[in-house]
């Protein structure tokens, strides 16, 4: 039966066909070229960055720089040995600082309902995203090192985990907020008590998200130049003397050294301030995918 | 009663189609008629969405897709070389299981499809036109304006539905329309897609054998073959619907209507 009239009868099948010449196409086809070239274009200072801090820096590097200590002025040798040690003992007391409080903080803003307070401390953590890490050294000297009268390791922690508390707690609540509620739900539905569903539930499916912020945030406060030189100064010695570790006295740290040195006028400090930069990205890096990896191994969203 | 014309729209041939290194689906052929409404059945996990996926190449959106066999658009397969995705979809539409407007208003929603292919005409009265092709025009002509989303969940289904045909596609697919919806809003599309037989060619996905047997004039049972550690699925059998769920051939399909599995 044929009585049904047929639209498609006489359709011209050239319209299938993949055409440049159709505006719409051309667009997509122009814009998909622009989108890539651009992204590899974004990529061009990073990997420039990179080539040259292997370039100039891997020349200086060898197991000698890891292990000993700065040299003076006219010296040969010498290394970055105790930079190193107290870059990582500033940066882990940072974060055994500033994780507790921002995980805590994260959440209370992800379980609050939006309550003045809430509204306020993630106006204040989103405006301290921003804040210029001087300031924050600042900060540090005028709490820490005139309080105690020493520029010391501590000091340092100080102000890297006021610059590390705002990411940390902005991708935190993030990440708890992405939670799906219905998996919430499931456990309220259970009869489980707020805090079970937080620590049952909620942490163990935004691990990731935690992970990949406090990452950044150790990327970020690692690499800082400007709030350790106003609180853990510099030092040309270990951190250690007669069996004691001494966080109360000024510590080196790879960005202070590397500030130092790249402004001498001897081509040994100048080299070794190259190859104390590629160490620490190669540390940050390695401190990046350390994180990744973690956040793969947890994922089960 | 509409005649079902004898006329092959979509020829379906699939010999093997993979994602990366698991093959999800071999030999199913089903050819689709016109104006005829066409339900895929079978156990979860059988690949029927798949199937259905295939007929506008959504399944292009999938990392590692790879098909072998053909899909025939009037005799025009539209897997071939130089053939554009976009286009075919513009013939062949698509429903999904949730409803998805737009977060934008029910008039906007509609005339989405519309814009996306430069229509100059009367965008006003093609929005109207499909609105009451889908059922829908009485309970939304004065609030036109008002969100999609702040519908109903059968009422965004028929939103849904009116955005697929205001183009005037000559294909609908649907993955399980009716799945999230209560009974009452899923009569209503089933009588929607009684109706729609009428002007457009029909696909659809379903759970629901009840369904298959109301609204489909033809029928395929996939069933999925776990030799080898896989989870291969095929096509057991294809048929008019009441000859498929009356007197089944195959020894799956009769167990599957029973319900001795699902």
């Amino acid at each position: 039966m044929g009585d049904i009239d047929d639209p498609f009868a006489g359709i011209d099948f050239s319209q299938l066909e993949l055409s440049l010449q159709r505006p719409r196409t051309l667009v997509d086809f122009l814009l998909n070229l622009l989108v890539g070239g651009m992204t590899v274009l974004s990529l061009v200072p990073l990997f420039s960055v990179i080539l040259m801090l292997f370039w100039r820096g891997g020349q200086r590097l060898s197991l000698a720089v890891f292990t000993e200590l700065p040299p003076a002025p006219l010296e040969q040798g010498g290394g970055f040995g105790n930079a190193i040690v107290g870059t990582l003992t500033i940066v882990a007391i940072a974060v055994l600082a500033s994780v507790p409080i921002g995980l805590l903080t994260a959440i209370y803003l992800a379980e609050s309902e939006n309550t003045r307070l809430s509204q306020v401390v993630r106006f204040c953590a989103k405006v301290l995203t921003g804040f210029p890490s001087v300031l924050a050294g600042v900060f540090a000297y005028g709490v820490v090192v005139v309080a105690t009268g020493e520029f010391s390791a501590l000091a340092g922690a100080v102000a890297l985990s006021v610059l590390m508390l705002p990411t940390i707690i902005l991708t935190s609540e993030d990440a708890i907020r992405m939670v799906p509620s219905r998996m919430k739900q499931a456990a309220i539905g259970m009869g489980a008590t707020p805090t079970q569903v937080v620590w049952m539930v909620e942490l163990p499916a935004a691990i990731p998200g935690i992970l990949t912020g406090v990452m950044l945030a150790v990327a970020r406060a690692a690499g800082e130049t400007a709030p350790l030189i106003f609180t853990a100064l510099f030092s040309n010695y270990w951190m250690w003397s007669h069996g004691q570790v001494h966080l109360m006295q000024p510590t080196a740290s790879l960005a202070v050294l590397i500030y130092n040195f790249a402004g001498q006028p001897f081509p040994n400090q100048i080299a070794l301030a190259w190859a104390a930069a590629l160490t620490l990205v190669l540390m940050v890096l390695g401190a990046n995918l350390v994180g990744q990896s973690l956040s793969r191994r947890q994922t089960h969203l | 009663m509409a005649t079902v014309v004898e006329d092959v729209v979509l020829d379906c041939h699939i010999k093997e189609l993979h994602y990366g290194s698991f093959k999800a689906v071999r030999d199913t052929t089903i050819p689709i008629k016109r104006n005829s409404i066409t339900a895929f059945i079978g156990p979860s996990g059988c690949g029927k969405s798949t199937v259905l996926r295939c007929l506008n190449r959504m399944n292009d959106l999938v990392r590692g897709f790879r098909f072998e066999g053909h899909v025939k658009y009037r005799g025009h397969d539209i897997y071939r070389h130089g053939i554009d995705p976009v286009a075919v979809r513009r013939f062949i539409g698509m429903v999904f299981q949730q409803p998805n407007p737009f977060a934008t208003s029910i008039y906007n929603n509609v005339a989405f499809g519309l814009r996306l292919n430069g229509f100059k005409g009367n965008t006003a009265e093609k929005v109207e036109k499909a609105l009451r092709g889908a059922a829908l025009w009485d309970e939304v002509k004065d609030k036109l304006q008002k969100s999609g989303l702040s519908l109903s969940g059968g009422q965004q289904q028929r939103l849904c539905i009116a955005r697929a045909i205001a183009t005037e596609p000559e294909v609908l697919l649907m993955d399980e329309p009716c799945s999230a919806l209560d009974p009452i809003a899923t009569r209503h599309i089933e009588e929607l897609m009684v109706e729609l037989r009428r002007r457009f060619t029909i696909a659809i996905v379903t759970h629901n054998l009840q369904q298959a047997l109301r609204v489909a004039d033809f029928t395929g049972f996939l069933y999925v073959d776990t030799q080898n550690g896989g989870r291969t699925g095929y096509l057991v059998e294809f048929g008019e619907s009441r000859q498929l769920f009356e007197a089944p051939a195959h020894h799956h399909t009769q167990q599957y209507i029973r319900g001795e599995f699902s």
